[in-house]
């Protein structure tokens, strides 16, 4: 299982990049693996848009279920990958690279202190398991 | 086994929603009609209630006895005997969706094909498998487009040509959302044409719902409506009479982008209003957003053509609180009879029995036109309904009617104050010209009185 050491995650396997002022989110290796082949991929967010610690801003669909993913943190959507509307398969191919989803400009950092290291995700995804 | 709930769930679910006691959960209901006092006929023996029932049955009076030219959203169109005679077989006998889909396949082939069907009749790219009827599936028009835009527009426009029992329909489904309607309590006057609803599209617009010929009878070209629509990011919605589409341009071809209507002319026998069938059509584009089942076409994994359920996940069972809707069923049978019922006539056959009825109504327009007294509402092209306005009101016309054995047209006063006297007349090919004729020389009679 791919967990890189740079990402910050979430219980819910998401992950978090931050580059600036600039977050992105992505969903784990784990969770494509767990979902299997993505069929269909759906954004609720648009660029411009507030959203909030815990909104869902895409909705996933495997052949054999739908999935939400959640923004891990506060602020200004920036940018949407809507490329994968047409790609959804590289969400299992590439999941922390091109499948990456939103980027948000975060309004409260130190919301990411509350996100799981590489190591903690390991952990946690362990147990799920 | 049955499990029911233990005093402590219940509290929590009361609790959780802010009630108190399960009392609460009633109070809609007034009063004193609670809990009835039912007074109830001592009990009856297999043979008493027979006769009773069989008592009341022959007390109906039915089409089979009486010349019907009532319409408004149910037609008295000829049901061959084929029909009832397949649906009735063991294997398909069942009026559910499958819910063990994958060793349905007859079933399953069965629903594709009417899937097909409908895609076809309807000029759109894809059908689901059906929903209950024709209003309910133009409610479900309003949860698609409301799931499109993520309730992000909020405006909701129906033309007050719509089936007033429709729009009645689509109010009752939508008290929980953020949508309003307009349209038909807008003032646009009942004699425009559907463009009058045009000023009325604003960004805020979710979709626009026509009907396809309208309420009244008449028939409008709607690519303007549906160019006016896209304009502003809207949608437009159609609710067509299945049988006109044998005759008429499908609304697929004005680029609408969801077509509904009542299933019943296709073979489904009036009975009192119901079993019908609502069927829903759409553009690719929406293909994830529509509601209930959809069947599919593969193959299994020794080459051979398959069907399967697809899409699910689109679906409440999987998709929760973000699904489209929470209808996850379909009206199989009455599916099935509509797709046996297409199959017997044929493309040809289809297209004459919407000649015959086209036909009909015109020989009955001209005749009926020329009555003193009475008078075509409209001079818009019309299919097999058209709206008469009379010299008398129509309740009393249809009492009069009745007694030389004719089911007269429907009271537009009813839905329309301003329509009062005017009397809705439908026409098919179960009505012979004599048929016709006998109106004609009733409603003179009786008109003079």
């Amino acid at each position: 299982m791919n967990i890189p050491s740079d990402l910050k995650f979430t219980e819910q396997d998401e992950w978090a990049r931050l580059e600036g002022d600039i977050v992105t989110i992505g969903i784990s290796d784990f969770a494509q693996d767990q979902l299997s082949d993505i069929v269909y991929v759906e954004f609720l967010v648009a660029e411009g848009e507030q959203v909030s610690k815990g909104d869902a801003c895409a909705t996933l669909e495997s052949v054999k279920a739908a999935a939400d993913v959640y923004v891990s943190v506060s602020g200004e959507v920036v940018e949407v990958n809507e490329d994968l509307v047409d790609t959804p398969e590289k969400v299992n191919s590439d999941p922390y690279g091109a499948a990456w989803m939103v980027k948000i400009k975060v309004s409260d950092i130190s919301e990411l202190d509350q996100l799981m290291d590489a190591a903690a995700y390991e952990k946690a995804i362990e147990e799920k398991e | 086994m049955y499990v029911p709930h233990t005093e402590a769930e219940r509290e929590k679910m009361l609790s959780t929603i802010g009630l108190k006691s399960m009392e609460d959960l009633f109070q809609d209901v007034p009063a004193v009609e609670r809990f009835p006092d039912l007074r109830l006929d001592p009990p009856l023996t297999e043979m008493e209630a027979l006769e009773e029932l069989q008592d009341l049955a022959s007390s109906d009076e039915t089409t089979s006895e009486l010349v019907c030219f009532l319409g408004a959203g149910a037609y008295n169109h000829y049901v061959p005997s084929a029909v009832d005679a397949m649906i009735s077989r063991g294997e398909f006998y069942t009026a559910y969706t499958p819910y063990q889909p994958e060793i349905s396949q007859g079933t399953l082939q069965a629903i594709f094909e009417y899937q097909s069907l409908i895609s076809a009749l309807t000029g759109m790219d894809v059908s689901n498998a059906s929903h209950y009827d024709g209003a309910t599936a133009a409610a479900e028009a309003v949860s698609l487009a409301n799931a499109h835009f993520r309730g992000k527009r909020s405006k909701v426009i129906l033309s007050p040509a719509l089936n007033p029992q429709y729009r009645q329909t689509i109010r009752t489904y939508n008290p929980g959302t953020e949508l309003t309607f307009i349209g038909d309590n807008s003032g646009v006057a009942l004699d425009d044409s559907p463009e009058a609803l045009i000023p009325l599209i604003d960004k805020d617009t979710a979709l626009m719902i026509v009907q396809y010929p309208d309420f009244f009878g008449r028939v409008y070209d709607l690519s303007k409506l549906a160019e006016a629509a896209h304009a502003a990011g809207a949608l437009l919605a159609v609710s067509a009479y299945p049988i006109a589409l044998g005759l008429l341009k499908p609304p697929g071809e004005f680029d609408v982008d969801i077509v509904t209507g009542e299933g019943q002319p296709l073979g489904i026998p009036l009975s009192f209003g119901g079993p019908y069938l609502g069927f829903f059509a759409t553009k690719k584009d929406y293909l994830r957003k529509i509601a209930g089942r959809l069947v599919g076409e593969t193959v299994d994994n020794r080459g051979q053509r398959a069907y399967v359920l697809t899409l699910t996940a689109r679906e409440q069972h999987i998709r929760r609180e973000r699904a489209t809707s929470n209808i996850c069923t379909n009206q199989g049978l009455i599916a099935l009879a509509t797709t046996i019922y297409m199959s017997l006539l044929g493309k040809n056959g289809f297209k004459e029995v919407a000649n015959l009825n086209y036909q009909k109504a015109h020989y009955a327009a001209k005749r009926l036109s020329e009555l003193e007294g009475f008078e075509l509402w409209s001079d818009e092209p019309f299919f097999n309904e058209f709206t008469l306005r009379c010299p008398i009101p129509v309740a009393k016309l249809n009492e009069s009617l009745l007694e030389y054995g004719i089911v007269g047209g429907y009271d537009l006063g009813l839905d329309y104050p301003q329509l009062s006297d005017h009397m809705l007349l439908a026409f098919t090919e179960m009505n012979s010209k004599d048929d016709i004729d006998l109106l004609v020389e009733a409603l003179a009679e009786v008109s003079h009185d």
